[in-house]
């Protein structure tokens, strides 16, 4: 499964974000191997279509989609199942899109 | 690392509130203490905090404590830090506070806070005896170990010194003008 966790330094959760999902992908016993990115620039920003830090990609799908959202280094802001906000996708934010990717994955395309 | 350390003074400042008034840290000067923290409307963890700090406001003003609440953030790069946004944000959420736009930034330069949310607890004579963090968990209240704000607010009212008087502040940067700005006229 392709995972990619971009990051930017302004941001002080990155790291316990990162050892979140790979705390969910090894439960779910998906090859914890990640691309890791490190975005600085606004430039990288854009390029990369980042919309804040951090952002994960499952299989290219943001476990989070922020359709709309201004590609800029900032630090992202999450809606948790409760309705808080959190500066981190929750653990069940980051399941179900390893599950959603691993189902699209197993489901025939025809 | 903050330009007030622990036992200094608090710096003077005045500041256009959401309120429509001025507010002054001389304004305050009856209450046993005041607390000065630098926030934003956009930064994730101030808006997972946000509810705390109504809610320590709330339990402490019958003692004699007074919130500051600071947005020193440049709204050109943040627009939802503007202070027409600042206003909103204060009505939904019930500020009982006052809100301050600091625009020329020279209030968090002086101070040398650097994050949001980044706290500053000033005791009677207005010295510094707590610096750092709201508590030790932004993501889940209920998850809190220590109270970090709340403690230093129990020792300073009592007269005593903090048991944990620095903490890390948890947050954002704070965002920075890309070329110095004379403050607005008006």
């Amino acid at each position: 499964m392709r995972v990619t966790f971009l990051y930017w330094e302004g941001c002080p959760s990155h790291e316990e974000a990162l050892a979140r999902l790979r705390r969910v992908l090894e439960e779910e016993g998906v090859e914890p191997s990640v691309e890791v990115v490190r975005v600085d620039t606004e430039e990288d920003a854009r390029r990369w279509k980042f919309v804040g830090s951090p952002t994960i990609l499952v299989e290219g799908e943001d476990v989070a989609p922020a359709p709309g959202a201004p590609y800029r280094l900032t630090c992202r802001a999450y809606v948790l199942e409760d309705g808080r906000i959190s500066p981190l996708p929750s653990v069940d934010q980051i399941r179900a899109a390893v599950r959603r990717a691993r189902a699209a994955r197993e489901t025939p395309n025809r | 690392m903050a330009n007030v350390k622990v036992g200094d003074p608090a710096i003077p400042f005045r500041l256009p509130g959401v309120d429509g008034r001025e507010h002054a840290l001389e304004d305050y000067r009856d209450r046993e203490a005041v607390v000065v923290i630098f926030s934003c409307n956009h930064c994730p963890y101030v808006r997972a905090w946000e509810d705390r700090m109504v809610a320590i406001q709330r339990d402490y003003a019958p003692r004699g404590v007074q919130f500051l609440v600071i947005s020193s953030n440049d709204p050109l790069q943040y627009p939802e830090d503007s202070f027409d946004r600042m206003k909103e944000r204060a009505r939904e959420k019930g500020y009982n506070f006052p809100y301050l736009f600091d625009e020329t930034q020279e209030v968090a330069r002086a101070y040398g806070a650097q994050r949001t949310p980044e706290v500053f607890v000033f005791d009677r004579q207005r010295r510094l005896r707590y610096h750092g963090a709201i508590d030790d968990n932004y993501e889940d209240p209920r998850g809190v170990r220590h109270h970090y704000l709340r403690e230093a607010l129990e020792a300073v009212l009592a007269g005593k010194e903090p048991q944990t008087s620095e903490t890390p502040p948890v947050g954002c940067t704070i965002k920075w003008r890309r070329e110095p700005a004379s403050r607005a006229s008006s």
